[in-house]
């Protein structure tokens, strides 16, 4: 019995002592950036506490600044001491960072976990790899809600709703950047869903565009922070207003708000990792280890238990199961739902990441007129 | 310590040394020992005040990266004319090949886009399109046909043989010089030996213009190259994207050539630097005096409702009996105590459409139910709740000055016959003025950098100027422009300053006291 005890002891030790060997040129503490409220707190039920679990001695700081990141990392870039280890940005973002060499570039294949339906990890990432320097997580949407009280039995169907101030008079909440308004001025000027982005290339389209956000101007609050319109929503303020569906679905489900949401022509976009170019080798190595069992099919799924966003390898899809509280399905509350994406737009990352920075000072411009 | 001895008419200490060299010394050791006393702070100061904001105001004028990511271009564009109506030439566009050849490896063209997109939108696309089919260009061809005339061409060693020669260096300038960018990416981004390298397509297109220049190298292998059918490198910037036909766009590259610019800071009072000298910007994109303008006359409007809402209390303070004047501090420290972030939303929970007063004035019939008061989201709401918020820098200053004017002076007025009013008005008011001074002081130059207010309930017509530099500084990247109206703003408040000092008199402004 004794002799047994012993044995087992020492080896656990022995395997300790493995592990502890393995990990040496592993960094022991890891800054992970993302947006902080429900959708953090989704990321550290569903990645970082089992990661913690599996990794006992690691550490996992995080910070709320994904917000900043673009500035930060090229701050960090400049006086060359980079603090963060994984960022979680918005496509737009990891494109730019990409471009601008601040994110490392990624061999998807080699440095993520492969499907667990036996697909590679691009095939199964698919189209969501939008830029070499990304690490897809989930599918979004920014799409519209509006206070089903006061819509009475004229609910909207569509998305031009937002500029039909007759049918449905009172503020509206827009994002305070051109993706997105745009895109839905265009579309709701008369504008083929196929030419929008040709349209939006030239400034002749770009002057329609303004046009006819100019017929709203004066009914518009603008918004930060996607969290404003829930909140404008559910003190009446704003008849309806554009916001991410993952707040939408909190705002209904989880709170019950006589809120209701429109899924036309939502604007599917794509939230993931980048990891800042130039770390130290064991932080690097640490990094690859979380970011590679962070993104398998089963930690995207886990995720979806807790916030209503899809996750973006194909192969997840079949595992989302049950809202984490309330029990309810979650898959009918995925933007990638046959029922919600009918009509979709899938942002068109090739023409922002090049229109980005001329769209933003004509649309600021424009705000600030 | 050091007994003082006379000798010989000469004060000296104890160990021989004069009296006064002795004292210096002690002195010199106090003063020494004080400057350390104070040297962390004034190292922390320094170090993390004064040099950061000293190296941002120097990015106002800031440029290298222009002349640093394109200098061959910078230096072919010195001949063309910024005002011609016509692209620059072949040769303009050969250099601008190999600065964007090499830029493009090391991915500085979309930030070099970006920094010219400042002054002519439009630039940045541009840039970043090319940046994709830069690689993909003809000039490919001179390195196949080079490479098929003589098999040496396509050999890194003999390569970096002959460009360690000198006498070829100086035969093959251009050559050399693409070489040399070359190998330094080579080594910088691949951590590759050049030698071991086959060159990119711009070196070769680089020994392709020397040998049409008429150079030749014995060393090297000859090669007929008049012979062959040129690429127009210019027709490839062109057909990759017809923006560069558009001599705007070389008009905006060769003026902001220069290691400074003043575009900075002309952007930030609407203006713009161009081929023909310096012009008002186009209509719609003139917003920065708006703001400027905006910032002062709301921070003048914030100061004086702070003076009108804040002087009576600040009298009831001052004139109170000890009791009932702590409470009535508590409640003007209390919200000063209080997150600002608390404060501001619960402002907005006040002001709102559907919001407390609103509610109040239709339950009273003062107003319609469908015609409420837009409180928020404008001007109005960043002046209340920003004189709420600023109201105790003033009350405070008032309250200080206010409690030492003697209340002997207000009864000598009394006993010769001046009533209430006048009283206060010829005697109490202009001790007081000193108070006023410090308040307003205080409250406008604190309200006129404000940022975290306006940003939440000012909607578009309610924000301030500070509200852009923080866009600039997080959202557009556009640092040079934040850093400019940073310092535009700081030499404002400079001048207004120097201008009370001048009318009012800074002896005349009080703290306390």
């Amino acid at each position: 019995m004794k002799l047994t005890k012993t044995l087992l002891a020492t080896s656990a030790l022995t395997v300790a002592a493995g592990a502890a060997f393995a990990d040496a040129h592993m960094a022991s503490d890891m800054t992970l950036v993302s947006w902080g409220g429900a959708y953090q707190a989704s990321q550290t039920k569903a990645y970082s506490e089992p990661y913690m679990a599996a990794n006992s001695g690691v550490n996992i700081v995080w910070d709320e600044s994904s917000a900043e990141a673009v500035a930060k990392l090229r701050a960090m870039n400049e006086s060359g001491n980079i603090t963060w280890d994984l960022v979680d940005v918005e496509a737009a973002d990891a494109i730019r960072l990409c471009d601008e060499g601040l994110a490392m570039e990624i061999d998807h294949d080699a440095m993520l976990a492969a499907g667990n339906d036996g697909s590679t990890a691009s095939e199964d990432f698919g189209d969501s790899i939008i830029s070499d320097c990304f690490i897809p997580q989930i599918v979004f949407s920014t799409t519209v809600g509006y206070r089903a009280d006061m819509v009475g039995d004229n609910a909207p169907d569509s998305i031009c709703a937002i500029f039909d101030t007759e049918t449905y008079p009172g503020k509206r909440a827009l994002n305070k950047r051109p993706l997105a308004n745009m895109e839905w001025a265009l579309l709701c000027d008369g504008v083929a869903k196929d030419d929008i982005y040709d349209v939006l290339a030239t400034p002749e389209g770009q002057d329609q565009a303004f046009a006819k956000l100019d017929t709203i101007k004066n009914d518009v609050i603008w918004w930060s922070a996607a969290a404003e319109t829930p909140q404008l929503l559910a003190d009446g303020e704003i008849v309806m207003g554009s916001t991410y569906n993952g707040r939408l679905f909190s705002a209904i489900a989880e709170q019950g708000q006589p809120i209701g949401m429109l899924w036309d022509a939502q604007m599917l976009d794509f939230d993931g990792w980048v990891i800042p170019a130039g770390l130290p080798e064991d932080r690097l190595a640490r990094v690859l280890d979380f970011v590679s069992y962070a993104t398998d099919t089963q930690r995207l799924a886990d995720q979806a238990a807790y916030i209503s966003y899809g996750p973006a390898r194909a192969s997840s899809a079949p595992l989302v199961g049950n809202h984490a509280e309330l029990g309810i399905p979650m898959a009918p509350h995925m933007p990638t739902d046959p029922n919600n994406s009918k009509n979709v737009f899938v942002t068109q990352y090739d023409f922002w990441a090049d229109y980005r920075d001329d769209l933003d000072a004509k649309f600021q411009a424009w705000l600030a007129q | 310590m050091t007994d003082a001895t006379t000798d010989a008419g000469k004060l000296t200490t104890a160990d021989g040394q004069s009296l006064k060299k002795s004292l210096h010394k002690a002195l010199r050791r106090q003063k020494v020992r004080a400057l350390m006393l104070i040297a962390p702070l004034l190292l922390f100061i320094l170090l993390s005040f004064i040099a950061p904001i000293f190296d941002m105001l120097l990015r106002s004028v800031e440029n290298d990266i222009v002349p640093d990511t394109i200098p061959r271009t910078i230096v072919a564009l010195e001949d063309w004319d910024a005002t011609s109506d016509e692209a620059p030439g072949e040769d303009v566009f050969a250099a601008f090949y190999t600065d964007f050849a090499i830029a493009e490896e090391y991915k500085s063209h979309t930030r070099l886009g970006s920094r010219l997109n400042y002054e002519l939108t439009g630039i940045s696309s541009l840039f970043r399109s090319t940046g994709r089919k830069v690689v993909k260009f003809e000039t490919e061809s001179y390195t196949e046909q080079f490479t098929a005339a003589d098999a040496a061409y396509a050999d890194p060693a003999h390569w970096a043989a002959w460009m360690a020669d000198d006498a070829v260096r100086a035969a093959l300038p251009q050559t050399a010089d693409a070489y040399d960018a070359w190998s330094k990416i080579v080594v910088d981004l691949n951590n590759d030996v050049p030698s071991e390298e086959v060159p990119a397509d711009f070196v070769y297109t680089g020994l392709y213009n020397d040998l049409m220049d008429g150079s030749s190298v014995a060393s090297m292998p000859s090669v007929d190259v008049t012979a062959w059918e040129p690429v127009s490198l210019r027709e490839q910037f062109i057909d990759a994207n017809d923006g560069w036909a558009d001599p705007a766009v070389w008009s905006t590259i060769k003026t902001y050539g220069g290691d400074y610019t003043s575009g900075y800071f002309l952007n930030s009072v609407d203006m713009q630097l161009s081929g023909e000298g310096v012009t008002q910007r186009p209509e719609d994109e003139r917003i920065y005096i708006t703001l400027f303008v905006r910032t002062i006359i709301l921070s003048i409007v914030i100061t004086g409702s702070c003076i009108l809402l804040g002087y009576p209390i600040a009298f009831l303070l001052a004139n109170l009996p000890l009791r009932s004047a702590n409470v009535l501090m508590i409640l003007v420290l209390l919200p000063f105590w209080t997150s600002l972030l608390v404060r501001t939303s619960a402002w907005k929970v006040l002001l709102q459409n559907q919001g407390v007063i609103n509610d109040i004035l239709v339950w009273l019939h003062i107003i319609a139910d469908d015609n409420r008061l837009e409180l928020i989201n404008n001007a109005t709401g960043t002046i209340i709740a920003m004189t709420h918020i600023l109201l105790p820098f003033m009350i405070l200053p008032l309250y200080s000055v206010m409690k030492t004017i003697s209340p002997s002076y207000v009864r000598a007025a009394k006993s010769m016959g001046a009533n209430d009013w006048t009283a206060f008005w010829r005697v109490y008011f202009p001790n007081s003025v000193p108070g006023i001074g410090a308040g307003s002081i205080l409250v406008f130059i604190l309200s006129i950098g404000y940022y975290i207010t306006p940003e939440l309930v000012g909607g578009t017509k309610g924000v301030f100027i500070s509200n852009r530099i923080a866009y600039h500084i997080s959202s557009s990247l556009n640092w040079g422009l934040a850093a400019a109206l940073g310092s535009i703003l700081l030499i404002l408040v400079l001048a207004l300053y120097w201008l009370y000092d001048r009318i009012v008199g800074i002896d005349n402004v009080k703290l306390g006291g």
